[in-house]
């Protein structure tokens, strides 16, 4: 494992690459371009990237209108304003199925001291029920930058939910919108998750194998389309279904796990997140803790689960 | 074409919106009315289209911001031949492409899926925006409603045109003082509207009278100011040319029945 990266400067990283080959692109950023890491695109295209100042719903739709003249706009901002321009992206965007990437960091907890109204836990609910929308977490840096390729290749709108926390980078590993991936096998439970809490659920796991339940890992990285198969062939297998996520226990992939189980046979599924209710300050970890999303109280909840 | 066709025409379009309301039994034909004169001017004389070709990238774009209007929208798109009139009778009715308000993706003609209103005018900066970068010499235009004015988006819009000096956009404000809940001074008062676009940065072109096509096609056929946005404000009649409608909030979003319909037919026709 090498040297812990966020997913927010892979993304910027990855604009910069792809920006070379392909003057489509361009990003708009709502005065927080040196946060979303797009100041790297700014950088290397200055002509191709656009403020719109401090104006979410305008961010989205004015990128709304650059992609119906042929353009790939990548729009970013926090995700906690998603719920801003929320109906701008419903009805701009996602009703005519309009050709806009939404790259949004500072998901999630882990954004730390800033505190509890910049941290969203909402978002994933939010964007999931909009239709035609496909909606990717990545789980480290690598991962990153092949969501990105892969948004830039879908002819629609994208949600790319990015993190501000640095977090591991794992072995390349395979990336397929609407594929989950396996990141470790077990036959005594089964872990759904991503973004950030890939590395937790792997962490978790390993501490479970020393207490002799083996627990396998599986990277939703697509949150939509889901992977329904993977669901059904992991929960069958391993009877015990969990899922974990930097998001509200309500409306996020444990919800969307849940529906594709339900009525599937009996299993023991538990909804490991935030428990509806909202974040505050701290460091990261700090916050993780508080919220009972640390490896060990992943682990925990899971040998708990009957 | 001349300005006899062109009224002759307005009064055709006029007939359509009495006729697909009240079809549909629902629409809006209160703003369609008002706004008539300057769908007519901008399809028939002013944007660069083919109804052939709906798509050509160089065309002149409209974005419907008052989507509602989507009678008067869809009357000039037929008339003008992106589809056929047959299709008005199916206006509002399963499986038309002719959706309450207008979608982009089903209707011919449409440049962008509108209804939700203060979307349309950043949309259409979006495609100013856009059109500049690549080099597409096309004019956007938005036609706004004045009780949408009320709507931030608009103010947002607005600033990132006169920041990016959009003068291939150009706002249509169709003002007819009248939005649901009664004037525009009783439900949100819009306060000097020329002043407000004038102070965000905008060339401001009033129209006296934007139910004369002739005034309206002299505002449209000004060139382009160097540098910046122009809003074309129209002081309109809601309901214009129907004379139970005129000036009546209550007509926003109400279709006339079988019997209103054969009395503004009737108007109509002298």
């Amino acid at each position: 494992m090498s040297e812990k990266k966020a997913t927010r400067v892979a993304y910027g990283e990855a604009l910069v690459e792809l920006g070379k080959d392909n003057d489509k692109i361009v990003v708009l950023d709502a005065d927080l371009a040196s946060a979303t890491m797009t100041n790297m695109f700014r950088k290397a295209f200055p002509d191709r990237h656009f403020e719109v100042g401090i104006a979410e719903a305008n961010l989205v739709t004015i990128a709304n209108g650059m992609s119906t003249m042929g353009l790939i706009p990548f729009a970013s901002t926090f995700a906690v304003f998603a719920g801003r321009c929320f109906e701008q992206i419903r009805n701009s965007v996602c009703y005519p199925h309009n050709n806009v990437k939404l790259a949004f960091t500072h998901a999630g907890l882990t954004v730390g001291e800033d505190g509890g109204s910049h941290q969203a836990i909402e978002d994933v609910a939010l964007m999931r029920v909009l239709p035609g929308m496909t909606v990717i977490c990545p789980a480290d840096a690598n991962e990153t930058l092949k969501a990105v390729k892969a948004a830039v290749e879908i002819d629609g709108p994208v949600y790319l939910r990015l993190a501000r926390l640095p977090t591991a980078v794992f072995e390349d590993m395979p990336f397929t919108v609407g594929k989950g991936h396996v990141m470790r096998e077990g036959k005594d439970g089964v872990i759904f998750t991503y973004g950030t809490m890939v590395e937790v659920s792997l962490d978790a796991a390993k501490l479970l194998s020393e207490k002799g339940m083996e627990v396998a890992v599986i990277n939703m990285a697509t949150i939509k389309p889901l992977d329904e198969d993977i669901i059904n062939t992991y929960a069958a297998k391993c009877s015990k279904v969990f899922t974990v996520e930097e998001h509200n226990v309500i409306g996020g992939l444990g919800d969307a796990v849940g529906s594709v189980l339900a009525g599937k046979g009996t299993f023991v599924f538990k909804k490991i997140g935030v428990e509806d209710r909202f974040g505050q300050s701290g460091k990261p970890m700090d916050v993780l803790r508080e919220y009972g999303l640390c490896a060990d109280q992943v682990a925990e909840q899971i040998l708990a689960a009957k | 074409m001349t300005i006899q066709q062109l009224e002759a025409t307005c009064k055709q379009v006029r007939r359509d919106i009495i006729n697909m309301t009240a079809d549909a039994g629902s629409g809006h034909p209160g703003g369609s009315l008002s706004a008539t004169e300057i769908l007519v001017a901008l399809y028939f004389e002013k944007m660069n289209v083919d109804p052939q070709n709906p798509k050509a990238p160089q065309r002149d774009r409209l974005v419907m911001s008052k989507g509602h209007a989507t009678p008067g929208l869809y009357a000039v798109l037929g008339r003008r031949g992106f589809f056929s009139p047959d299709l008005f009778p199916t206006f509002r009715q399963i499986h038309s492409p002719l959706q309450g308000h207008p979608d982009m993706k089903k209707c011919p003609g449409v440049d962008a899926s509108t209804g939700s209103l203060g979307q349309g005018a950043s949309i259409a900066a979006g495609m100013a925006l856009g059109a500049k970068h690549m080099g597409n010499l096309c004019h956007v235009y938005a036609l706004l409603g004045d009780g949408e004015c009320q709507e931030g988006l608009i103010w947002e819009a607005s600033m990132a045109a006169t920041h990016y000096k959009l003068d291939n956009l150009t706002f249509i404000l169709d003002h007819n003082g009248l939005q649901i809940d009664g004037s525009n001074s009783e439900v949100m008062c819009l306060g000097d509207i020329h002043a407000k676009f004038e102070a965000f940065g905008f060339r401001v072109i009033a129209v006296d009278d934007g139910n004369d096509i002739t005034k309206v096609l002299d505002a449209l056929n000004q060139p382009a100011a160097e540098g910046k946005p122009t809003c074309i404000i129209c002081r309109t009649v809601k309901g214009k040319g129907i004379s139970f409608m005129e000036n009546q909030s209550g007509w926003h979003g109400k279709a006339p029945n079988n019997e209103q319909r054969e009395q503004a037919l009737k108007e109509l026709e002298a």
